[in-house]
């Protein structure tokens, strides 16, 4: 049943001193021109600036401030570096921010048994470097130099190579977590496979909502020994498309397969300079790592079956330098698109890989529809596509309308049967769009769990869940079972 | 008592009748694992997934399939391995004669994502919980909850996929499984190595689990006497040739087995025993050695994936090993359980107390007492 949610406590002076008590007076933000910094994170036509920002600079002192917001019943929401595309860190008006962006310590890097321990602050791209030259930490947001490992955690962010690698939520074995009641816990750490549930598996892609990572146990795996990449360019994307289906079911699992349709071609080209042929209808990258033998043999395979395709192109990246061109072209994707068009909108939507023609087809349908200009970048091998809605500002009721075809976009994903964010999350963005996903059920299953690790609802609320639910008593009969009668287990 | 429901409506139905009078359940699939998480409370139904035996969706474009929980593995890979493709477990078979057939020998779908069990190939392809994409569960109030989805990547909602994943069935009846697949690994070789010294053993395990080597399985074989051997299997066209370069230096007897599936059935079916106990021991990689010596110094045989420091150990106690879980045998144990952080057990109370209102899902039999 859904209940209408309380109304929370405001901060007060109260609250205010007892967090400067905690972290110090100069890392509590109270002015609104300090706070105008936070009010959004990557999504920018969110605003809100929070009561309060604090940045706490250990753990402990995370755990303290969240104390303080349970006791003043205050709800507050967690901020990595704000690089979040959904909303997830927007700020409330009557809650404080806890930024994370001061807990930066690598804790311990044990190579010999593949694992780093990071306090949530601590950049993606920091980790990677922390265990490098050897190691790595595969997954990559193209974020990377900025997101934070606490922000990935929530997200459950993946990257350019997660087709082969996983996700976040693949590589997390521990987690110390900060609940909202106040209390620390940990789950996991450095060993595989703890008792009990797999809490560390339902916290991942939890965007904030079920407390705060002050300390994260990652996996992290030897450097490949070989890693070979190319672009093929193609008259379509349906031929890109059947090109990347026909190497996944050739057996090979490349790391990466990345593709650009026509508009996304012509703008990045103007910006990188890479050479690509503007007026093709797509370019396909696609990169292979692993043993030098395999790949090998692997990668001529691959070229061979763009070239069966309909590519009458192919460019095999002869050095490290081109090899990173062409990475440097794929990425420059979103920031090109400013150059083509004064705003857009990026969407996430999943589909099956098979249905991209279809998919792409129908995409294509709506932008003539709306007379609004869409361009395509996705993470081909998992079917997670990045349509980029471009639209003018300036220009009355267009905003909306791009924003309406967006929301479209999403409603054909989920009618092919995907999802509606394979990585950006759901944050306040996509709320509106959780019941279509979802049943009731679906939903109320969600709200469980919230609700056994935040009661009260203080954690990031009004995030993930379409409507705000009060959590009800834990019911049910407490029966005892026979070993604990015998004394030979205890409960509570 | 036994219940053996053949539709979503006829489950959901005995759920509620169970709930309504606090009868505790226990979802079985194809009892292959029968004994593991221990003793259920006496009265306790049998609640069989058996006939909830549909492969509801298999999508070899997408490497994606949806699956009854009381689909039997082994049919479902003999219907993915037409297409040329597999669930990426190989979890061992079930030692002695199962009542129910061979095809049910190695479990059901619902079965394996409860337990979570895995075989030599998670060393490649991680285990239950980092290939399952989606479930659909069955809650004691009649809820009929879905998470995830059939898409190999997605992020909406919370992952109740992996919640279930090795929930023992004490959350509720996981009534459909989505998987992502991957294709058949091809031609395999397996290089072996020996030494009757656990430390050399563990310590060439060690250097080749940091290398980029990207083998399929890395193990080690250690009986309760004599000496152990190291196994690596490479797999694709090049597996013969890699398999061929790897040195073992330190080892005895190192050679290299292309015709090498027996090899890995004995590592699996080292991981099981009836009588029991077994128990499953995590482990940092690079204390592999110590536990491969404190298991002979009690005479007892085990198996390693040495790159995740798992160990399953035959025979033994926690006492011996202090965080190790009961798996074989747990019905003959006070509690099958290690220790957990106090924080982590009250968390996993209250997700159970919210998952399972009416408390009839196995109570009592999990870690803690939950
Ligand atoms: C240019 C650009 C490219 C991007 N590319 C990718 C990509 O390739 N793949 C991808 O997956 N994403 C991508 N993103 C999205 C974004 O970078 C990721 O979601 C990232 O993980 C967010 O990290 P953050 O530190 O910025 O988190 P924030 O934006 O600060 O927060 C995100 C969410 O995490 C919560 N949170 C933050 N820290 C913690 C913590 N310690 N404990 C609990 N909750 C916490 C917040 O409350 C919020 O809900 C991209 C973003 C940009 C701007």
């Amino acid at each position: 049943m859904v209940q209408p949610m309380r109304p929370f406590n405001v901060p007060d002076d109260a609250l205010v001193d007892r967090l400067r008590a905690v972290v110090g007076p100069d890392q509590v933000l109270t002015h609104p021109h300090q706070l105008r910094t936070y009010e959004s994170d990557g999504l920018l036509q969110y605003r809100q600036v929070p009561a309060v920002a604090v940045l706490p600079g250990t753990g402990a002192q995370v755990q303290a401030v969240v104390a303080a917001c349970a006791e003043a019943g205050v709800p507050w929401v967690a901020r990595g570096a704000g690089s979040g595309l959904s909303g997830g860190a927007l700020p409330r008006g009557d809650g404080v921010l806890i930024v994370l962006s001061r807990l930066t310590r690598v804790l311990e890097v044990d190579l010999d048994n593949g694992r780093v321990c990071v306090e949530p602050g601590v950049t993606n791209a920091a980790v990677s470097a922390a265990v490098a030259p050897h190691y790595f930490y595969p997954p990559d947001p193209s974020s990377q130099v900025v997101c934070s490992i606490g922000g990935n955690v929530a997200e459950n962010s993946g990257g350019a190579h997660c087709f082969k690698y996983g996700f976040t939520t693949n590589y997390v074995t521990g987690l110390e977590l900060v609940l909202a009641d106040g209390e620390v816990v940990t789950l996991g750490g450095p060993e595989p496979d703890p008792a009990g549930y797999d809490l560390i598996g339902a916290f991942v892609g939890s965007e904030g909502t079920l407390g705060i990572a002050t300390r994260i146990w990652l996996r992290v795996v030897p450097v490949p020994e070989t890693v070979r990449t190319l672009v093929a360019f193609f008259d379509s994307t349906a031929q890109a498309g059947q090109a990347s289906s026909d190497i996944v079911h050739a057996g090979v699992v490349p790391a990466a397969i990345e593709m650009m349709d026509a508009v996304t071609i012509r703008a990045v080209e103007e910006m990188a300079h890479a050479g690509y042929p503007v007026g093709r209808g797509a370019a396909l990258l696609v990169e292979l790592d692993g043993a030098e033998r395999e790949c090998a043999a692997q990668f001529e395979e691959v070229v061979a079956i763009c070239a069966a395709a309909g590519s009458d192109d192919v460019r095999v990246g002869r050095d490290d330098a081109e090899r990173a061109l062409f990475w440097r072209t794929r990425k420059a994707a979103f920031p090109a698109m400013g150059r083509v068009s004064p705003n857009y909108f990026v969407q996430d939507g999943v589909i099956p890989r098979t249905r991209l023609a279809e998919v792409m087809g129908r995409i294509e349908a709506l932008s003539q529809e709306y007379g609004l200009i869409v361009a395509n970048v996705f993470h081909a091998g998992d079917g997670n596509l990045h349509p980029l809605v471009c639209y003018d500002g300036r220009v009355e009721g267009q905003a909306e309308r791009a924003e309406e075809l967006s929301g479209a976009i999403l409603a054909v994903c989920l009618d092919a049967g995907g999802s509606i964010t394979g990585e950006h999350g759901v944050g306040v963005d996509k709320l509106k769009y959780m019941p279509k996903m979802f049943g009731e059920g679906d939903l109320e299953a969600f709200q469980r769990l919230r609700c056994a690790f935040d009661p009260v609802g203080l954690a990031n609320p009004g995030k993930v869940m379409p409507t705000p639910r009060l959590c009800g008593e834990v019911p049910g009969p407490y029966k005892r079972h026979p070993l604990e009668i015998a004394g030979l287990a205890e409960r509570f | 008592m036994e219940i053996r429901p053949s539709t979503m409506d006829e489950a959901v139905a005995a759920v509620k009748e169970l709930a309504a009078g606090g009868t505790p359940v226990r979802p079985v699939g194809a009892g292959s694992r029968a004994t593991w998480g221990g003793r259920d409370p006496d009265g306790a139904v049998a609640l069989h997934t058996g006939a909830l035996d549909r492969i509801v969706e298999h999508n070899p474009g997408d490497f994606t399939a949806v699956l009854q929980a009381g689909v039997p593995l082994a049919a479902a890979q003999e219907h993915f391995a037409r297409a040329g493709q597999m669930l990426a477990v190989d979890p061992p078979t079930f030692p002695g004669p199962m009542p129910s057939g061979p095809e049910r020998a190695g479990g059901t779908i619902g079965g394996l994502l409860a337990t979570a069990d895995s075989g030599p190939a998670r060393h490649r392809f991680g285990g239950m919980r980092d290939l399952v994409i989606g479930v659909e569960v069955l809650l004691s109030d009649g809820t009929v909850a879905r998470a995830g989805g059939k898409v190999i990547k997605n992020v909406a909602g919370y992952d109740l996929s992996k919640l279930y994943t090795g929930s023992y069935g004490t959350l509720g009846l996981v009534t459909e499984v989505a998987v992502r697949l991957h294709p058949l690994p091809g031609p395999t070789a397996t290089v072996l190595g020996s030494s009757d010294d656990p430390h050399v053993l563990a310590g060439a395990a060690l250097a080749l689990a940091k290398q980029p080597l990207e083998a399929l399985c890395l193990d080690i074989g250690w009986p309760a006497e004599g000496p152990g051997r190291l196994l690596l299997r490479f797999a694709g066209r090049t597996a013969a040739d890699r398999a061929r370069r790897i040195g073992l230096a330190g080892l005895d007897d190192v050679h290299v087995e292309e015709d090498d599936e027996g090899l890995w059935n004995a590592q699996r079916a080292a991981q099981r025993d009836p009588d029991g106990p077994v128990l499953k021991v995590p482990h940092k990689p690079a204390d592999l050695g110590d536990v491969l010596a404190t298991a002979r110094s009690h005479g007892l045989a085990a198996v390693s994936r040495a790159a995740l420091g798992l160990t399953w150990v035959r025979g033994g106690s926690r006492e011996i090993f202090p965080r190790a879980t009961v798996l074989d045998g747990a019905a003959g144990v006070a509690d099958p359980w290690p220790p957990a952080d106090a924080g982590a057990l009250a968390l996993m109370r209250r997700v159970k107390a919210r998952m399972d209102p009416a408390r009839i899902f196995r109570p009592g039999t999990f870690v803690g007492g939950i």
